[in-house]
């Protein structure tokens, strides 16, 4: 027979952990822990590829025939032309969405897209508008999406961040943009890289040991060690177990981030299909994309990569089909990667960029600002493939039918998470904060 | 590649001697144990027995009690085997919840729907919808309850009903009358329900709430009754008690300690006993100067430990140049200081330093509370004693100038108003507690402040003008001047020169994009003539682009040139406000003559916010709907009389005066709130910045109200009330948990105890540096970005249009200056700072999160700067004899000696350690600087 003093020895610590894991998860206080979403999800996971800078809808995905017809007619704004897009749109797939030219890769994954042409945002200027578009707000400093997502999903392997953003620009809001705000620091993005330079030496800060892993080991072994002697003194000390916690969800960490980020796990088919490879143009953008696919299989629930490189104001027949070979190739690999290892079907992938540009030129050869109406595109995660959700205007110039702006995309993809808008909210400061505000309704019509 | 999705418990297992596979098998072993009756199931009291088994659940009852409900599926009064086991699966244990929603609308079955509509909507129509229907009347608490969505959703304290969970559905408790302040249905509506309907909404929630009632909630407003608000605690004037008698009259040892042990004694609370000096060396040396004692000192006071050699270290602290370093800092977070701009643009504020050091002096020299307010507020219409106080009066309207702003706002109206609600906001936070500045759009829903209050004080702050610097560039339309300091003011100057060759350059840029600009200007005017629209940058989109460069190039020239004295040297700038003349000067001009003009009228503050003026009424806050004008004046609700301000004056004077005249009655609690905050780790009022109705309420507004009394009575010096409370008996207890205690007052509320605290950022880092004795105790000039000079983060430095600024060198800005010193630009905080929670520099913060997060970890053992401290730790004990050098490293991180136990994990670690590539000392002092004690204070 067992005596309490047994208990005590033998499993007296491992219930009192289980029952505390067990209040946590009650009480949502383990806070990275999987949480249920409100309602059934089609998604579980998302990787939100943003276009910086504001790519021309016009002349990428929303065809605009009369647009060409009305090409070097006044604009609407005084003293501009219209400029028709120079490139050619032809159907693509079963189908038949319009897509230009520009993209031939993604064409062929035309199916798959889900082309939301009604999107609007408020204002025309990059710093706001970026900031709208990741925290819903421009005012104030407010939790970006990839923390909200995490906060009401928790994450599914704790040996990495939930939320991961690569190469974020550090101006528009910089760290704001994928911050927590009021929201527990945990549910913050990490940053690996920065826009400004090449994805493929970056590393997630304070990831490389500066010792082997055996001494390290020790190391760490030592401090848990001090840190234990120390629970023992204080009898209840939650600041204490939570750094011994701490140090070894790092050790973890350390160890797995650099495996997820390590590219040459990938055979060379794959690397091509990325066009990852010495010199290529959609290098970058493919190793980027690529590491998104390793973050999301291996668990991470948002990962965020940003271009940054849409702002054409000028010499836009030159730059614009650069940044879009850049892009292109890696985002179609990137679809068909997903979709060969099944995750295609749970996996939200969302195209945008601030605001668009406008059906009139500026100056001889480059397009200005338009936050009137611009092109977003999801893919995956219960979407509906191989539709034209809204509308803008024949010209281009405002969203007109099925309006979707920033906070209603937000809605949508928290929907698709299965998570409720409305209810997904933190309280700070005496009141009830939630992403949309109070502004933002689900576009039920492109949900598959 | 394996997922291990509940990696959390494993870690937890690995650590606990219970392994994973033998898990189930133990959890049996506790059922068997402790089910004393053998009746295969744990009553309440078996299952308290386990719990107190546990070191994790000891003492925590209500923990213990809260799982034993949440196990009890039935609700039968005890677990039976199944539901005791399922702690593994509510654990996200080895078994994981299944794939399937919380909160689904699952199919109601048509039984369900009958007992709604037969138990529990004919009590809801009787007893409720009066005052919680949409139909109502006056909808009460903002909660409306005749639609699904409605019961749901809550109103202003949560939500009705949560399908499922008894204790989260507030309509329950309330049923219940067991929360005081939320019993329903009300006396005057019949009272309390009989316990068989209670049962039924009990059943009801239970089986899921079924619920048919479709239909939109809107949202309501909550009736508020500012009314009554007013009569709210912190609206009454300071009134001094009468210093209570103790039972235990040998322990207090001030006033303090009677108000305190007066509430503990009420509550039947006995404090645990005194610190040990080691510790209360240590807390008392972090808490006054942000560093550790040196060896010395420790050394010092255990042999001499008495009060007296206290109160020395204590007046010997408090004396030290460190500890305005540490209580400046404090009150930077209150101030949310900031070298960048933040938001949109970010452009760096390279004199935002100045405000910096007179905040530190401030303290250092002890200036009078009052003073210090005073001139944050008004500084520029004080009376100065010389040209040295002229300029510190003037830098301290720095408060006013350094919050975060959006250069790049489009309409200057809005700009205007923006920039005088940030002031509104910072300034009724920091210094009354109160969020003002929710009242900019509609009556403060919470606290009795009229929007008519916000307006009467946005007048003040609209007739202000403030001056902030920054160097224009593409995004930048809002560039400020900047205010010069007397030359004669013997305060320091940034080493930074422009030299002749780079003047000459600069002068010629200047001119030739000053040519440009006209000759553009003159033909996109000219056209504008044929055309009859006249000029105007927005006619021409085409060339909207190039006048905005030309724009940015004169002016980041014109910033440039402006700079630096004749002598090549940098000129004695600073942030801050002064008073717009009493009648608008000429304003922007109406018709431009350059380029330059024509972004004063595109971007410019307008001629209506550029003099002495009440503020109209803004409806909803909308710029452009004003109403009549609301004459300047304060928050009404403490006013006790409408202020007198001469019309030629903003009244920023008399409102400095009001602000801390002794019969304000939120000035001196707040801030001796925020004193205590900071020496106990929570205020006598948790919400240290909201004082409002939302706010919590002191735990002990007796001894709120001494303490306020006593910074006032004591001339409001600032040390002298620290000193009072650190001299404290209250302030000298052990941190000690004691399970009695801990029971009736978890949170330490009443001070039983001090309460264990993890150190800020700043001393982390600075103890790491004086523990490795790399400290540079030295006040550098200026700072980081002040080197830097203007610019933007991410955008475009004054030197050059081409080459971005990167944040890079500020995230990772490292110095063995003191933290206080580092750069803090908005959005590029130094990664040192904010991975142990350095305070948002956008907000006022009285008080800092913590949170203990692997990225922290990841620091700890991975960091440059931690290796490099580490390094010189290990090079500091290394020329002792190798058994000394254990204990001599834990002395200078811990101020104490190792116990037998450690010693022994230090002699494990150094015989066990792969010594070929790696130094052990270093090893050995980074695991010092890693553990959890080197970053707390008991």
């Amino acid at each position: 027979m067992n005596t309490r003093r047994d208990f005590l020895q033998t499993s007296g610590v491992g219930f009192g952990w289980l029952a505390f894991q067990a209040l946590a998860q009650a009480e949502a206080g383990a806070p990275l822990a999987v949480k249920q979403p409100h309602f059934n999800a089609t998604a579980k996971r998302v990787i939100f590829l943003c276009m910086r800078g504001a790519p021309s809808h016009v002349d990428t995905f929303d065809y605009k025939p009369k647009l060409t017809a009305a090409d070097g007619k006044d604009g609407r704004a005084p003293g501009t032309k219209l400029h028709g897009s120079q490139w050619k749109f032809t159907p693509q797939g079963n189908s038949g969405l319009p897509i230009s030219e520009l993209f031939p890769h993604l064409s062929k994954r035309a199916d798959d897209l889900c082309l939301i042409n009604s999107m609007h945002t408020e204002l025309p200027a990059h710093a706001q508008s970026f900031l709208k578009l990741h925290t819903g707000n421009s005012q104030f400093v407010r939790p970006s999406l990839g923390a909200w997502a995490l906060y009401g999903l928790g994450t599914v392997n704790e040996n990495l961040p939930g939320f991961v953003t690569i190469a974020p620009p550090s101006l528009f809001g910089g760290a704001q943009n994928y911050g927590s705000a009021f929201l527990p620091a945990i549910y913050q993005g990490t940053r690996i890289g920065v826009d400004a330079r090449p994805i493929a030496n970056a590393q997630v800060r304070n990831i490389a040991p500066p010792v082997g892993s055996i001494a390290q080991r020790k190391e760490i072994e030592f401090v848990q060690a001090l840190n234990r002697e120390k629970l023992q003194r204080d009898l209840v000390n939650p600041e204490v177990e939570g750094a011994i916690e701490s140090f070894e969800l790092a050790f973890k960490m350390q160890s797995e981030m650099p495996k997820v980020m390590d590219l040459s796990e990938e055979t060379k088919q794959t690397l091509d299909a990325y066009g990852i490879g010495e010199g290529n143009a959609t290098d970058d953008f493919g190793r980027k994309c690529l590491l998104a696919r390793r973050m999301v299989e291996a668990g991470v629930r948002f990962v965020e990569v940003t271009h940054s490189d849409w702002d054409h104001h000028f010499k836009i027949s030159k730059d614009l089909p650069a940044t879009c070979e850049a892009v292109d190739q890696p985002i179609a690999a990137l679809l068909a990667d997903l979709q060969s290892r099944d995750m295609l079907k749970d996996t939200l992938v969302v195209w945008s960029g601030e605001f668009g540009r406008t059906p009139h030129g500026q100056g001889a050869d480059g397009r200005d600002h338009n936050s009137k109406g611009f092109t977003a595109w999801m893919a995956g995660g219960g979407v509906k493939g191989g539709m034209r959700y809204g509308s803008t205007d024949e010209l281009g110039y405002e969203a007109v039918e099925d309006k979707m702006h920033t906070h209603d995309l937000h809605a949508t993809i928290l929907h698709l998470l299965g998570l409720d808008h409305e209810r997904l909210t933190y309280r700070y400061a005496g009141r009830d904060f939630r992403l949309t505000d109070v502004k933002g309704s689900v576009a039920k019509k492109i949900i598959a | 590649m394996k997922i291990r999705p509940f990696l959390l418990l494993s870690v937890l297992l690995a650590s606990a001697p219970a392994q994973d596979a033998g898990l189930q098998q133990k959890l049996e072993e506790g059922f068997t144990t402790f089910d004393q009756d053998h009746d295969s199931a744990l009553s309440a009291a078996e299952f308290n027995a386990l719990g107190e088994y546990s070191p994790k659940l000891k003492g925590k009852p209500q923990v213990v009690d809260y799982l034993f409900h949440t196990l009890d599926a039935n609700r039968d009064g005890k677990l039976s085997h199944d539901e005791y086991m399922n702690i593994v699966a509510i654990s996200g244990g080895a078994k994981p919840a299944p794939d399937k929603p919380a909160i689904i609308e699952t199919q109601s079955t048509a039984e369900q729907i009958a007992f709604f509509e037969k138990k529990i909507r004919p009590v809801l129509a009787e007893k409720c919808y009066k005052c919680h229907a949409e139909a109502s009347e006056k909808i009460k608490g903002g909660f409306v309850l005749d639609t699904r969505e409605g019961i749901r959703r809550g109103g202003d304290s949560g939500p009705g009903v949560v399908p499922g969970d008894l204790v989260k559905s507030l309509v329950i408790e309330s049923l219940h009358y067991t929360n005081k302040d939320m019993q329903m249905p009300p006396e005057k509506n019949g009272g309390k329900l009989p316990d068989s309907v209670i049962a039924d909404f009990e059943q009801w929630v239970r089986m899921g709430a079924p619920d048919p009632r479709e239909g939109k909630a809107s949202m309501v407003k909550s009736e508020w009754d500012t009314e009554n608000a007013k009569n709210h605690w912190a609206y009454q004037p300071v009134k001094q008690a009468v210093v209570p008698a103790v039972k235990d009259s040998a322990w207090p040892r001030n006033d303090i300690d009677r108000f305190v042990l007066a509430g503990l004694e009420a509550k039947g609370i006995k404090p645990v006993g005194d610190a040990q000096p080691e510790a209360l060396l240590r807390r008392v040396s972090f808490d006054l100067t942000g560093l550790p004692p040196t060896p010395q000192q420790v050394d010092f006071f255990l042999a001499n430990h008495d009060p007296q050699a206290f109160e020395r270290i204590v007046d010997a602290l408090l004396k030290s140049p460190r500890f305005g370093e540490r209580w400046g800092r404090h009150w930077l977070d209150v101030a949310r200081y900031a070298e960048s701009t933040g938001k949109d643009v970010n452009c760096l504020l390279p004199h935002a330093w100045r405000y910096r050091d007179y905040v530190i002096e401030s303290f250092n020299k002890d200036k009078p509370f009052n003073e210090f307010i005073r001139e944050q507020i008004a500084g520029d219409l004080m009376q100065a004693k010389d040209s040295r106080d002229r300029a510190l009066k003037q830098i301290a309207t720095g408060f006013l100038a350094i919050g975060s702003r959006s250069l790049n706002e489009r309409s200057p109206k809005q700009y205007a108003l923006d920039t005088a609600d940030e002031q509104i906001d910072a300034m009724s936070q920091a210094v009354l507690g109160l969020t003002v500045a929710c009242a900019r759009c509609h009556d403060h829903k919470f606290d009795p402040i009229p929007q008519n209050d916000y307006y009467a004080l946005a007048g003040i702050f609209l007739s202000t003008e403030t001056l902030y610097g920054t160097a224009p560039n593409f995004q930048n339309l809002k560039a400020s001047t900047l205010i010069e300091l007397p030359t004669d003011c013997c305060l320091p100057r940034m080493p930074l020169m422009l030299i002749p060759e780079r003047r000459a350059e600069v002068e010629k840029d200047l001119t030739k994009a000053e040519r440009y600009g006209m000759v553009q200007f003159y033909a996109t005017a000219a056209k504008g003539m044929l055309t009859g629209k006249g000029f105007d940058i927005n006619n021409d989109p085409q060339k909207l682009v190039m006048f905005v460069g030309i724009n940015a190039k004169i002016g980041e020239c014109k910033t440039e040139l402006a700079s630096y004295d004749s002598e090549g040297r940098q000129k004695l700038l600073a942030m801050g406000v002064r008073d717009y003349p009493s009648t608008p000067s000429s304003g922007p001009p109406t018709k431009p003559k350059s380029v330059e003009e024509a972004f004063q009228i595109f971007a410019g503050r307008p001629a209506q916010f550029s003099a002495i003026n009440d503020s109209p009424l803004f409806a909803r806050g909308d710029v452009e709907k004003p109403g009549a004008r609301v004459q300047r004046g304060f928050v009404s609700v403490i006013a006790s009389k409408a202020p007198s301000i001469p019309s030629r004056e903003s009244g920023r004077r008399e409102l400095a005066d009001w602000l801390v005249a002794d019969t304000n009655p939120l000035t001196a609690r707040v801030f001796a709130n925020r004193v205590w905050h900071w020496l106990f780790g929570r205020g006598i009022v948790s919400t240290v910045d909201n004082f409002g109705t939302m706010g919590q309420p002191p735990t002990n507004p007796a001894l709120l109200d001494h303490l306020a009394l006593r910074l006032q009575s004591g001339g409001w010096s600032m040390k002298s009330l620290i000193k009072e409370i650190v001299m404290s008996h209250a302030y000298q207890l052990a941190a000690t948990h004691d399970a009695k205690n801990f029971e009736a007052d978890p949170e330490n509320t009443l001070v039983w105890r001090m309460t264990p605290r993890r150190l800020d950022a700043e001393c982390i880092r600075d103890a790491m540096l004086a523990v490795s004795g790399g400290l540079n105790i030295e006040a550098p000039v200026g700072s980081a970005v002040a080197q830097q000079g203007d610019g933007a983060i991410g955008g475009y430095p004054i030197k050059s249009l081409r080459a971005p600024l990167s944040d890079e060198p500020f995230l990772t800005a490292s110095s063995d200056y003191r933290s206080v010193y580092l750069p803090v630009p908005r959005n590029a905080v130094p990664d040192a700072l904010t991975v142990f929670d350095f305070a948002e520099p956008s907000a006022v913060n009285g008080s800092r999160e913590v949170t203990t997060v692997p990225s922290q970890a990841l620091y700890l053992l991975n960091n440059d700067f931690v290796a490099k401290q580490a390094k010189r730790f290990a090079d500091k004990v290394r020329p002792l004899p190798e058994n000394q050098r254990a204990a001599a490293a834990f002395k200078l991180a811990f101020a104490r000696a190792p116990t037998a136990s450690e010693d022994k994990a230090a002699q494990r670690f150094f015989a066990d350690y792969p010594r070929l590539d790696n130094d052990v000392l270093t090893s050995f002092c980074r695991a010092l600087l890693g553990s959890a004690e080197f970053r707390s204070i008991d």
